[in-house]
């Protein structure tokens, strides 16, 4: 199981999310570079936080369209996960390989806080290890977190069970309250119809390591891995 | 020369808290008649292009793929000889 880190100029993830593939995992991880053309024999690629091009314009705006996004695109067609985190998940709404956008945070502040989260659906090769229901702990980080789509797209992915994690309060509720940037439905994670594209605000990468404090995170690499594992045999 | 002159606003119905924060901002300085601010963008492009209909294609062509996203923005623009 090969996994890739596509790096853009300003990502700053991108080391944490290699030491989940190489030290937690024990897999294969190489760094793609956004000016690739190319991706290689990869089984899994992830898309890390940062800042890409300085969060120019929009986050993600110009990254999308680096020619390694293109190979991306090719690779989610074919049915390849695709996981992109934070600046990641940005990056992905603007290459529409998922619905939606990220908006400032409705309090124009950015957030950097250990956030608890609802797993919404357990169902999804991102998801497998955790049980819907489940609260876990991930960090955020970020200042356009605020998840905007269209209501009708909104009803859609309820429908679907495209909604993979919610901000909510240790207890697990979520409310208005417990939503730290305002994203409608208190959306933190989706997935694509294709249940093969995730994006992402909170950081598993950043919660996998015991070592840091948390390790909630590492079920989303895990949940993966067993699906390449299942996949390929 | 020309020159196009866009601008990128949230769409109609999308909170922008940028906006909101000016509203309150100029309010709090006793401007009591401000009843809603939006905040956008102003992007100003130089074209080496004499032709303005050809221009208007290109910069049409430019906010659709970059300038702005039409998930949540909104675009207009003109174009001036300069």
């Amino acid at each position: 199981m090969n996994w890739g880190v596509l790096l853009f100029p300003g990502s700053n993830c991108a080391e944490d999310c290699f030491h989940a593939v190489d030290q937690i995992l024990g897999k294969p991880v190489k760094y793609l570079w956004h000016k690739d053309t190319e991706l290689g024999d990869v089984d899994a690629i992830i898309i890390p936080g940062g800042f890409s091009y300085g969060d120019h314009l929009r986050p993600g705006a110009i990254a999308h369209l680096s020619p390694a996004m293109i190979a991306v695109k090719e690779f989610a067609a074919a049915g390849g996960l695709v996981i992109g985190i934070c600046n990641g998940f940005q990056i992905l709404t603007e290459a529409r390989m998922l619905p939606g956008s990220l908006l400032q945070n409705r309090g124009l502040k950015f957030l950097c806080q250990d956030q608890t989260l609802k797993v919404d659906n357990a169902d999804t090769p991102f998801t497998s290890e955790y049980n819907s229901g489940d609260v876990v702990v991930f960090p955020i980080a970020h200042n356009e977190g605020n998840y905007y789509a269209a209501k009708h797209t909104i009803a859609e992915m309820e429908a679907n069970g495209q909604i993979l994690f919610r901000y909510c309060n240790p207890e697990g509720e979520v409310s208005d309250q417990t939503n730290p940037n305002g994203s409608l439905n208190n959306i933190a994670g989706i997935i694509n119809r294709n249940r093969n594209v995730v994006g992402m605000m909170p950081h598993p990468e950043r919660s996998s390591d015991s070592v840091l404090g948390l390790s909630d995170g590492k079920g989303v690499f895990v949940s993966m891995l067993k699906h390449l594992e299942a996949k390929h045999g | 020369m020309l020159k196009a002159i866009v601008t990128v606003m949230l769409k109609k119905g999308i909170f922008d808290p940028q906006g909101r924060a000016v509203q309150n901002g100029l309010g709090s300085i006793g401007f009591n008649q401000v009843k809603k601010v939006r905040v956008g963008k102003q992007i100003e492009i130089d074209l080496d292009m004499t032709d303005r209909a050809t221009a208007e294609a290109s910069v049409h062509d430019m906010c659709d793929k970059m300038l702005a996203n039409p998930v949540v923005e909104s675009y207009s623009f003109e174009i001036k000889e300069v």
